[in-house]
């Protein structure tokens, strides 16, 4: 456990580092400049607080400042991607018991529509003979992605840094790119989603965030942009306790799953990566390592293979 | 129009270079003959209730859109894999049977085709019908409507949807103006012969064709314009099935990643166009009484296009089917095997069989291309016509690369809801109610040719 905290504390603490970098480029002052430096004089006025131990303590009204919150994307800027990233993921099918966390943790995250799934997580045996395995299957991300070219107004698009959004408030609801997706990926909102709350019904749509869902619009996994622009890990990364997703960047090569981080190269190569259906020309984000000497037998994961109602 | 007893010889326009003398023909068609068979009729009693019923089944759809906007898509039995349900196989129906306009207006008279003639406008007024609905329907498909104007502010030329949307306007206004030319001196006609001189439908005859005074000159504009018209529709009516084939044929599934999809439908809305046409001809001419304008010839050399066109589709259906079959493919194999002896089998067997087999051989026969056995052929094409869009559309989605697995199980099948159903009935009786109606306001058989065509006829 130890060692898992060390790592990704590593690995946060690169992002944060280039995100720093990144942030120190936009010398645009934020609502929060000014707040709590050293002039602050102590008002007198005292609050009570809970402190993360548990103990109540008290804090003079002056010194409380806002937890800055990253700054909202606008949604044109969330078209453009994150400068300088190219985002991959890795799924290592020899960990995955079918334990269903990572899609627990996108549909609870996104609060996607009960009946629907971004992340679906497949029972795959390509022939009679052969050995059956559990397949999670996110977006591809795909790098010629055929639910963009199809896209009549530009509803999904492909940003620099590889991921593929969606802007539902652009988005007619043709459900061409659904048609067009070859690994069946794409969901729709065939009503108001039964899990959003009403405030976050009234929240602006954010693609990066891919929230709140509409009604008549298409959705899908969407890498977690907006996790990412904090130097943090995909929900379903971060959710799976058995490390079988790994998260990372192309141009700095290297992908982590919270506990451990390796270079993509060395484990693309060493692992036999490879990409679900490249023969399409769909060249995908997603890499998949073979299942073999697998950490469960196949049948472990029948256990939480239930159809939803 | 039945008030109709006086007709003024002096009004009667007469095509150019046509002398009012001939032989009389078994049935004596005279000008004042001919006028008076083909003016606009009041509806009877059967006309009314006709309409009647086309207006509730229309109300009916209505009603079940107006829930569909209320409570979005989720009132129709699509789900994440038939994503595309009979709105869209009712788009194809409607875009296909459209095409029945450009090939009887266009190839025929370009061909140099005369004996189509009296069949030009019904094949107009199907085309524009069809096409309204086609544009209606994929409306109603759509998630979010009430965006459709975002096509025009983020259009991405890229995707078909575009080029579809582009070309089946662009065929839209063509069609109506190749429906609208040749009403010209027949709305001369009409004005001339209207009694009272007053009334909704003389102002309407006043306001489209008012200016319309038959001149030579007018008559060579026109038919220079309808020339000109009848070249540039077949491009656009090849463009506008073919594009609505590659909806599919750009994607990657099983059964619609074909090269040879663009012609496959082409040759199928040739065939389920015609096929109603002969439905259309044997209803107008049995109720408007139409025996000596669309005769026996008529049924006989339609019927010889059916089969022609018949076998064609024919042709490309064993190209889609067979080709893919010998192979069997992975991927394909489900998707085979459900149209072949699976769940769709009986609808598949029904449309190879019932819509295109069976009408071929009845037709084979000359007493097959009778009236009566016709509207039976084509009735059953157009059916069939119908199911096949449907086994196109739907049987696909239902058999996507990766499996289906952890949904609900209403997402592994699909049957239309009654929404759906209402829907799609209604917009089938819209085209049918327009068609209806145009035929109550217009005359459904160009009076101005027939009459010129009769006295060729008589000439010789
Ligand atoms: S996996 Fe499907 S939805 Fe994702 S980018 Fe590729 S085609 Fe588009
Ligand atoms: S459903 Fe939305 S995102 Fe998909 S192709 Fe249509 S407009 Fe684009």
């Amino acid at each position: 456990m130890d060692t898992n905290n060390t790592s990704r504390k590593e690995f946060l603490a690169t992002l944060v580092a280039t995100g720093l970098t990144l942030a120190g480029c936009s010398a645009k002052k934020t609502p929060f400049d000014g707040i709590g430096d050293e002039h602050t004089k102590p008002s007198g006025e005292k609050v009570k607080l809970l402190s993360v131990d548990g103990e109540v303590i008290e804090v003079d009204k002056a010194f409380l400042k806002p937890v800055p919150e990253m700054p909202a994307v606008s949604n044109s800027e969330a078209r453009i991607g994150i400068a300088g990233k190219k985002f991959v993921m890795v799924i290592d099918l020899s960990r995955c018991k079918n334990l269903k966390k990572c899609q627990e943790a996108c549909n609870h995250m996104h609060h996607v529509h009960s009946e629907l799934n971004w992340l679906k997580v497949y029972p795959m045996q390509e022939g009679e003979h052969t050995a059956p395995y559990w397949q999670p299957t996110t977006c591809m991300h795909c790098d010629h992605p055929p639910c963009v070219k199809v896209c009549p107004v530009d509803a999904t698009f492909k940003r620099q840094d590889g991921i593929v959004l969606i802007d539902s408030d652009r988005c007619i609801g043709c459900r061409f790119c659904m048609a067009a997706c070859p690994y069946s990926i794409r969901v729709f909102n065939w009503e108001k989603p039964d899990t959003l709350s009403k405030e976050l019904c009234e929240q602006p749509y954010s693609c990066e965030t891919s929230m709140p869902q509409k009604v008549g619009t298409v959705g899908k996994c969407d890498f977690c942009p907006d996790m990412a622009r904090k130097n943090e890990l995909p929900h379903c990364v971060a959710a799976c306790p058995n490390g079988t997703f790994f998260f990372g960047d192309v141009n700095q090569d290297s992908v982590t799953n919270g506990a451990e981080t390796f270079r993509f190269t060395d484990l693309i190569r060493d692992k036999s990566g490879y990409q679900l259906m490249d023969d399409l020309g769909t060249h995908p984000s997603v890499y998949y390592l073979p299942p073999v000497a697998r950490n469960f037998p196949f049948e472990k994961g029948l256990e939480n293979d239930h159809e939803k109602i | 129009m039945e008030k109709t007893t006086s007709i003024n010889i002096e009004q009667i326009p007469v095509g150019p270079k046509v002398k009012l003398n001939g032989k009389p023909a078994q049935v004596v068609l005279t000008d004042e003959k001919i006028i008076k068979d083909l003016l606009p009729q009041k509806f009877g009693k059967k006309g009314m209730l006709w309409v009647g019923f086309l207006l509730l089944v229309c109300a009916i759809g209505l009603f079940a859109y107006i829930r569909q906007l209320k409570y979005g898509l989720i009132v129709t039995n699509m789900r994440d894999y038939a994503s595309w349900g009979i709105y869209i196989s009712n788009f194809v129906f409607f875009v296909a049977i459209s095409l029945v306009g450009s090939l009887i207006t266009a190839v025929l008279r370009l061909t140099g085709v005369h004996w189509s003639t009296p069949l030009t406008r019904i094949a107009e007024i199907i085309a524009v019908a069809a096409i309204t609905f086609a544009a209606i329907i994929i409306i109603v498909d759509m998630g979010r409507p009430e965006r459709f104007y975002n096509l025009g502010l983020y259009g991405r030329l890229q995707s078909p949807i575009i080029w579809d949307v582009v070309v089946i306007t662009t065929y839209f206004f063509i069609s109506l103006i190749l429906l609208y030319i040749p009403l010209l001196p027949d709305m001369k006609i009409l004005l001339a012969n209207d009694p009272e001189k007053k009334g909704f439908f003389y102002r309407i005859y006043k306001f489209l064709g008012s200016f319309w005074k038959g001149t030579l000159l007018q008559f060579r504009i026109s038919k220079k314009a309808i020339n000109i018209l009848c070249i540039t529709i077949v491009p656009v009516a090849f463009s506008i099935h073919t594009v609505t084939s590659w909806l599919f044929a750009t994607t990657y599934r099983p059964g619609w990643d074909s090269t040879n999809f663009g012609a496959y439908f082409i040759s199928g809305a040739f065939l389920v166009g015609s096929g109603g046409v002969a439905v259309a001809m044997y209803v107008f001419r049995k109720f408007y009484k139409l025996e000596n304008y669309i005769t026996d010839l008529h049924f006989d050399k339609m019927g010889r296009i059916v089969v022609m066109l018949g076998m064609l589709y024919l042709y490309f259906n064993i190209n889609e089917y067979m080709v893919p079959a010998f192979k069997m493919k992975k991927s394909e194999e489900a998707h085979l095997m459900g149209l072949f002896t699976g769940e769709f089998a009986p609808v598949f067997w029904t449309a190879i069989f019932g819509g295109m087999i069976l009408p071929m051989i009845i037709l084979l026969f000359k007493r097959g291309r009778k009236p009566f056995p016709m509207f039976v052929a084509g009735s059953m094409v157009v059916v069939g016509a119908w199911l096949k869009r449907y086994l196109i559309v739907t049987p696909t989605l239902l058999h996507p690369f990766l499996p289906m697995h952890n949904v609900p199980a209403s997402y592994k099948h699909y049957f239309p809801s009654w929404e759906e159903w209402a829907i799609a009935f209604g917009s089938l009786a819209g085209a049918l109610l327009i068609i209806t109606i145009f035929a109550r306001i217009f005359p459904i058989i160009p009076i101005q040719e027939t009459i010129t065509e009769q006295h060729e006829k008589n000439n010789k």
